[in-house]
């Protein structure tokens, strides 16, 4: 078998506690689906028959429950549940199903919407035998107005420096800009090797991983690194150019070395090696193939380890980790499947006005004189007469009495929108009641409950 | 030339016969002949005993012809054929003797592996499959090969249907082609054939859609680097295989290795060094009796390849090292073309002996591939001139010697090396320098061609396109129909421009190829 794909579900979204206090992240509904139907989906079209879901228990019954989830992924789902705490890192969660793994891995995250062609990244993976190959996209401006934002939030607040080589495919460097308080730093070595590299910080990481089995084996006998994105790829990257991985010979230095790299307790060190290693040296010193000229060196400078990334502008690339991108993703996560956008089983009369942008969900009962428009309409909603949705996402079982006119908001699931309210760029929490004629404008409107949590 | 001569009893017969094979074009008593011959033969199909017995005297003579047709049922895009030049010639024949050629090629196979296994079975068995087995007419026409009859749609329909049921996608030829060439594959870089088969594949192991792969984006390139590589993919595959039960090692693995090869040919056409590789190791594989156990016949598997390896590309290089040595001097100036690995190697071998010489690189678009060489060469410490092939007859005046690799030898003594090397023979030939060209034996191969034309590989059209200066004049090359982009990657060199052919049993002259070939196939 070439690679096992493994879903990490067990994501808590920090960065949109309004809307997961209640629903688990990897269940959120997006365009009607939720949201690990996505990479599920990515995975399926291009031809994987199992994946290993990691997640936790409360999302394991809900997917049991979950309409969309077991008609449409035919995929054989192992499912591992972690505890919820939220203490397990991705790379924890990958040392503890290490014994699952028998073959090199893809990982993807639940929160991963996209139309790539996975063949790209996984063919650097393959034609140059990488220990890892990951996936960046351009990021886009999210255009949609966010409900309950107060002010012009829009700075990016920490920034990912990535540096590429020419080609644009080897990774040469990654750090964070909350790891660089003295400044960009790099090697000296680096520079020798690499003269040219293109240093990029519009990118977001699409967190879908090919690892090497090799490196989960290192990861078992690591137990210092418990992130995948924020340890595990740094270090990886930084490896590339260590001396140890390229010197097999000088033992003896190992030890300064590993003093040097400042990595903590990382004691096992990486081993990158193959079956009939000679023979695949040898075809490779008889091949006339480089990957860089200009310098004296054999093609990847005799490196073992190396690190590739495929960057994509065009395609669809999403991470639902903040309100805005969730915003953006219903935007136009639709257009990822031909479903229709009315659902069957909705009951939709005639007077109603709906947009072609729009999704009405299953079970849905849609009155007289309504308008919707650009708007995510949940299952089993009700939505009454003269109600006006423009823009909006509103999520399953919710109630919408007559008169409603709801705008740019997000209104979660089991909600009651009381007659005549007007509600303009709020979201509202889940379970929550607006009582009729109200007036609410970029409010954020939550149970006590939850302005508990901290 | 062509060496393929069947000597046989029958005169009148074997005239024709003679002439087939070497294509020259029946005369229209000869084709009357054979009609009624073939008239006859219908009628005689219940002497089966006297033709079978005649047969399988004819078949240890028959053996020794290029025995192409016998492979390329087996593999028929996997080993080259001799794609004899005229093709208007050949292609009346097939369908006349198809059911002649198919018995014949029956009895024959029947009798050799009644050769091998020395029973008294293959004979029954022989006369029993030969039903119209003409006695004869020796029915050995050429099929041509698939990859050069791209531009007939029956044979692309057999081969989609062929890898349709093989589960392997088709990759589709891309861009217009120019009109001389346009019966060969063109496929673009941008379109690999990983984009049609699953992401964890099943079908194909993953070794050879690594190796798939890399062939195709060029990552190994070279004739004895694809070999290797191929070896030891084909290793991985050995060592992940498991017998399915009521299956012999020796007759499944050949057969899951067929799609493989398809697939590797799909991604990039097959070299005659990797054909020779694949020829050996079906040979081994069937070779293992059916008694041995799994693990056994593996480990025997695995080291057949390993000495294969080290026998014909390790050994051998070490070999024509030494015999290329003596040619080297003193203050010679040796002239290279591109990136041979054979030739690197004897160069920085002859530099370790202390031979004192210097290096003229010749190099040529669109691969570049002269600078590999040179920082190879320069990285040992020879001192190198770089030049592109446009300087080549002016730099010649300085070259005492011109040292060149070769992709394939054919059988009638032609080179076949990468595109340019023809060039700089003819060049070298016009200012009397001698030219040298170091091939190991594994690369002989039986075919015979005597131009570029007939079968070649066509690689991508997009590597022509350069940007200059921020402007790319070729960037919409496709929408002008009357523009076409041509890259091709081998030529044939004639042997009057070679001098001497360095391999691993000796200097031999160029049209001591088909000796050379004779002498392997008697060892097997």
């Amino acid at each position: 078998m070439e690679l096992q794909a493994v879903l990490m579900a067990a994501g808590g979204g920090s960065r949109m506690t309004d809307l997961t206090y209640n629903t688990p992240k990897p269940m959120l509904p997006v365009g009607n689906k939720p949201l690990m139907w996505y990479p599920l989906n990515l995975l399926e079209r291009v031809g994987f028959e199992e994946v290993i879901v990691i997640t936790t228990k409360e999302v394991q019954k809900m997917m049991s429950t979950d309409p969309k989830m077991k008609p449409d992924v035919k995929m054989k789902l192992d499912v591992v549940c972690i505890q919820e705490d939220g203490d397990m890192g991705t790379a924890d969660a990958l040392r503890h199903i290490h014994s699952k793994i028998k073959t090199d891995v893809l990982v993807v995250s639940c929160d991963l919407i996209t139309d790539v062609a996975l063949h790209e990244v996984v063919d650097l993976f393959r034609a140059h035998n990488a220990t890892l190959a990951m996936l960046m996209s351009k990021a886009h401006e999210f255009t949609e107005t966010v409900p309950g934002q107060k002010g012009k939030k829009k700075t990016a607040e920490q920034r990912d420096f990535v540096g590429v080589d020419e080609s644009g495919e080897r990774l040469l460097f990654m750090a964070n800009e909350a790891d660089l308080e003295d400044g960009l730093s790099i090697r000296k070595s680096i520079m020798r090797k690499h003269p040219r590299m293109h240093i990029k910080t519009g990118l977001v990481d699409a967190h879908l991983y090919c690892l090497k089995k090799a490196v989960l084996d290192f990861l078992a006998d690591n137990k210092s690194i418990s992130s995948i994105r924020g340890e595990l790829v740094p270090y990886l990257v930084r490896k590339q150019f260590s001396k140890t991985i390229n010197c097999p010979n000088i033992k003896d230095d190992a030890d300064d070395q590993n003093l040097k790299m400042n990595d903590g307790s990382t004691n096992q060190e990486l081993v990158i090696s193959s079956r009939d290693e000679p023979l695949l040296q040898l075809a490779q010193e008889r091949s006339c193939w480089n990957d860089h000229r200009g310098d004296m060196s054999e093609a990847y400078h005799g490196g073992k380890l190396r690190c590739y990334v495929h960057i994509m502008d065009k395609a669809l690339c999403y991470r639902v980790n903040t309100l805005a991108a969730y915003i953006d993703a219903n935007r136009l996560a639709p257009k990822l499947f031909e479903e229709p956008a009315v659902h069957s089983t909705a009951v939709i009369s005639e007077r109603c006005q709906m947009g072609s942008d729009s999704i009405i969900g299953a079970m849905c009962q849609v009155a007289d004189k309504t308008s919707i428009k650009r708007s995510t309409i949940g299952n089993s909603t009700t939505i009454k007469e003269k109600v006006k949705v423009t823009n909006s996402i509103i999520m399953h079982g919710v109630t919408i009495e007559e008169g409603c006119n709801i705008q740019g908001s997000v209104v979660c699931s089991n909600a009651f929108i009381g007659r005549g309210a007007d509600l303009k760029y709020c979201l509202v929490g889940n379970g929550q009641r607006i009582e009729p004629e109200a007036e609410r404008t970029n409010e954020v409107i939550v149970g006590t409950d939850q302005l508990m949590e901290i | 030339m062509a060496d393929s001569g069947v000597t046989d009893g029958a005169v009148g017969k074997d005239g024709i016969q003679q002439a087939k094979i070497e294509g020259k074009e029946l005369t229209k008593e000869e084709k009357q002949r054979l009609r009624k011959e073939k008239k006859q033969q219908k009628k005689n199909k219940e002497k089966n005993d006297e033709n079978a017995s005649k047969e399988s005297e004819e078949k240890p003579v028959s053996a020794a012809a290029p025995t192409p047709t016998q492979p390329s049922q087996k593999a028929p895009s996997a080993v080259p054929t001799p794609a004899s030049l005229p093709v208007p010639v050949s292609e009346p024949q097939p369908a006349k003797s198809k059911a002649d050629m198919k018995a014949g090629r029956r009895a024959r196979q029947e009798s050799e592996r009644a050769s091998k296994k020395k029973g008294d079975a293959g004979q029954p068995a022989a006369t029993g499959k030969a039903k119209a087995a003409p006695s004869e007419l020796q029915p050995v026409v050429k099929r041509l090969p698939e990859h050069v009859q791209v531009d007939n749609p029956d044979v692309l329909k057999k081969l989609a249907k062929k890898l349709e049921k093989q589960q392997i996608p088709l990759r589709l030829d891309y861009g217009h082609k120019v009109s001389l060439f346009s019966h060969l594959h063109q496929y673009s870089r941008r379109a690999p054939l990983t984009q049609q088969i699953g992401i964890p594949s099943t079908v194909i192991h993953p070794a050879i859609v690594r190796l798939g792969l890399q062939y195709s984006q060029g990552i190994v390139a070279g004739s004895n680097a694809r070999s290797v590589a191929l070896l030891h993919a084909f290793k991985q595959v050995i060592r992940d295989y498991t017998t399915p039960p009521n299956e012999e090692l020796s007759r499944d693995l050949v057969n899951k290795l067929k799609p493989y090869i398809s697939f590797l040919n799909q991604c990039r056409p097959l070299s005659a060094s990797m054909g020779n590789a694949i020829k050996y190791i079906k040979k081994e594989i069937s070779n293992i009796p059916s008694q041995c156990r799994e693990e056994e016949a593996k480990s025997k598997l695995l080291s057949c390849i390993e000495r294969y390896i080290d026998e014909n590309i390790i050994l051998a290089a070490k070999a024509i090292a030494k015999s290329s040595i003596e040619k080297i001097s003193d203050g010679d100036v040796i002239l290279v073309y591109g990136c041979s690995s054979l030739v690197n190697h004897i160069l920085c071998e002859a530099f370790e002996k202390k031979r004192k010489f210097r290096v003229i690189v010749v190099d040529s678009r669109p691969r570049l591939e002269g600078r590999e060489a040179l920082r190879r060469l320069v990285q040992r410490g020879i001192s190198c001139t770089y030049v592109l092939i446009s300087a080549v007859s002016y730099i010649l005046p300085e070259v005492s010697k011109v040292f060149l690799g070769a992709h394939a030898l054919l059988a009638n003594g032609y080179v076949m090396s990468r595109v340019g090397t023809s060039q700089i023979a003819l060049v070298a030939k016009a200012f009397n320098v001698p030219v040298l060209v170091c091939c190991e034996t594994y690369k002989f191969c039986e075919r015979v061609q005597t131009d570029s034309f007939v079968s070649n590989e066509l690689d991508d059209p997009d590597d022509l396109i350069v940007t200059r200066k921020g402007r790319t004049q070729l960037e919409h090359w496709q929408e002008v129909p009357s523009l076409g982009l041509l890259n091709l990657v081998y030529d044939v060199t004639p042997p009057d421009f070679v001098d001497l052919v360095i391999t691993d049993l000796g200097m031999i002259p160029c049209t001591s190829v088909p000796v050379v070939l004779r002498v392997k196939n008697v060892d097997q």
